[in-house]
């Protein structure tokens, strides 16, 4: 087998290793693609669902607006988009932020809605401000939730990178291996491309994971 | 203003409306190609959900197989198909059949192992048979969540088939592909507007046939039903 290795092969090592550096280089855009995305849409869908939560008739809305927004696939979102923003970054972030807003706001809300009601009112008779009580005793309490949908925003954006290498080198991160490799037909570059994207999704939902069992000890005890 | 004009004449130009590249042709291909990829999707994925939940075995497996299937990109699946397979419809049926799958079988499984087990007591009770009970009993309870997996699998199928164009497939994606390889933005935008409304217009028509598939008493007493357009969506599908 390795013998045999070329450039016909699926991997062929010797371009892996003469490519290393624009390897590493795409990694980081991709890496960075989906921070941007993620941070941008928790920012965005923080206050869309505590907006939802104080004023329940607008939960419609904004999970119809939001729902119809991730109902738009991205090579369609990419389409429309291209007029206004052209091959950009941007085009691509707002792509990619579109699709974590529904995910976002739905466990947000869901968490907030989680926290039983004794626990808000004695939280209220020990004197607490509404936004004291959001911060000190709700969010901590809604934490799992939210990271679950942080998780799925995430695993799914990086998914959704790589076809954003439509947009020539502003975007796609490890999408532009795979897309040479369907230009050139060429299959190096695209399973150098998949296997690492598919590495990278399962390293950032493990290391959430991780990050949510740090921020909520009391959730690891074992009952009794 | 001037750029909307452009699309509305692309639109309104006939020669976009007649043979192998005419809207009508694409949008058949893009239909068939979906309804053929959510059936066989479904025969398959069906009996598997619906069998492990009836025996309440592979619950791992059922539950984290939508997981596994929302880490690999689709785009990545569709050049790897195209490499295996060769050109035309197939890499794109194959890609299609096989992310269909994950939702049916999670939301089935869910679907099977959420009815009360005091109804499939109460029916071993009066004599049922397994069959009996399952097909009787389990399965009309457990129907909504199975129709809601459906659904979520197919409406993702109709988005991702636009996808097909990047390996040399047609559907309605043909025209995005097509118009950034020209630089064409007129031809791109007309057909993102043409992709974005089937696909919100699958998840809209699904949920309107589903809400009239519920018993009227039935309708809103279930969160998990989700006969309200989009509101399902961010459990089990994945955007594409």
């Amino acid at each position: 087998m390795l013998a045999a290795n070329g450039p016909k092969s699926w991997i062929w090592w010797h371009w892996v290793r003469t490519h290393e550096a624009r390897i590493w280089q795409l990694t980081r855009q991709h890496i960075e693609l989906t921070m941007i995305a993620v941070v941008i849409g928790l920012a965005i869908s923080f206050p869309l669902a505590l907006l939802a939560r104080r004023w329940r008739w607008l939960e419609s809305p904004i999970v119809g607006v939001t729902g119809a927004l991730y109902t738009i696939p991205s090579l369609a979102a990419i389409g429309l988009l291209l007029p206004l923003t052209g091959l950009s970054r941007t085009t691509a972030e707002i792509v990619l932020v579109s699709y974590t807003l529904l995910i976002l706001v739905r466990n947000i809300v869901a968490g907030l809605d989680s926290v039983p009601p004794d626990v808000r009112d004695a939280a209220r008779g020990m004197g607490f401000s509404p936004a004291r009580m959001l911060v000190r005793i709700e969010l901590p309490l809604a934490l799992p939730a939210i990271v679950a949908g942080l998780r799925i925003a995430t695993v799914t954006t990086i998914g959704l990178v790589t076809i954003t290498a439509l947009l020539g080198p502003a975007g796609g991160g490890l999408g532009q291996l795979i897309y040479d490799g369907l230009l050139r037909d060429f299959r190096t570059p695209l399973v150098v491309g998949s296997v690492l994207s598919v590495v990278l999704a399962v390293l950032a939902d493990l290391g959430l994971v991780g990050l949510q069992r740090l921020a909520t000890p009391w959730a690891n005890r074992r009952p009794g | 203003m001037h750029f909307f004009s452009q699309v509305l004449h692309w639109f309104l130009n006939g020669d976009h409306w007649r043979g192998i590249d005419g809207v009508p042709h694409r949008l058949f291909e893009h239909m068939s190609m979906s309804a053929e990829a959510a059936l066989t999707a479904a025969a398959i994925a069906l009996p598997i959900g619906i069998g492990l939940g009836h025996a309440g075995r592979g619950g791992v497996l059922a539950a984290n197989l939508t997981n596994v299937g929302r880490a690999i990109p689709s785009f990545a699946l569709l050049v790897i198909m195209l490499q295996l397979v060769g050109i035309g419809a197939w890499p794109t049926y194959v890609v299609l059949v096989v992310l269909a799958i994950p939702p049916i079988v999670t939301n089935a499984y869910a679907g099977m192992r959420g009815v009360d087990r005091e109804l499939v007591d109460a029916a071993r009770g009066m004599g049922m048979t397994g069959g009996q009970t399952l097909w009787q009993v389990e399965f009309p309870v457990a129907l909504p969540l199975v129709m809601a997996g459906v659904r979520t699998a197919t409406v993702q199928v109709v988005a991702t088939a636009s996808l097909g164009a990047l390996v040399a497939w047609g559907g309605l994606g043909r025209y995005i592909v097509n118009g950034i390889a020209s630089r064409d933005n007129v031809e791109v935008f007309a057909g993102a507007l043409l992709v974005a409304i089937v696909s919100i217009a699958t998840e809209i028509g699904f949920a309107a046939f589903q809400r009239l598939m519920t018993p009227k008493p039935l309708r809103n007493r279930h969160e998990s039903t989700k006969n309200v357009a989009f509101a399902g969506l961010a459990e089990a599908a994945d955007p594409v």
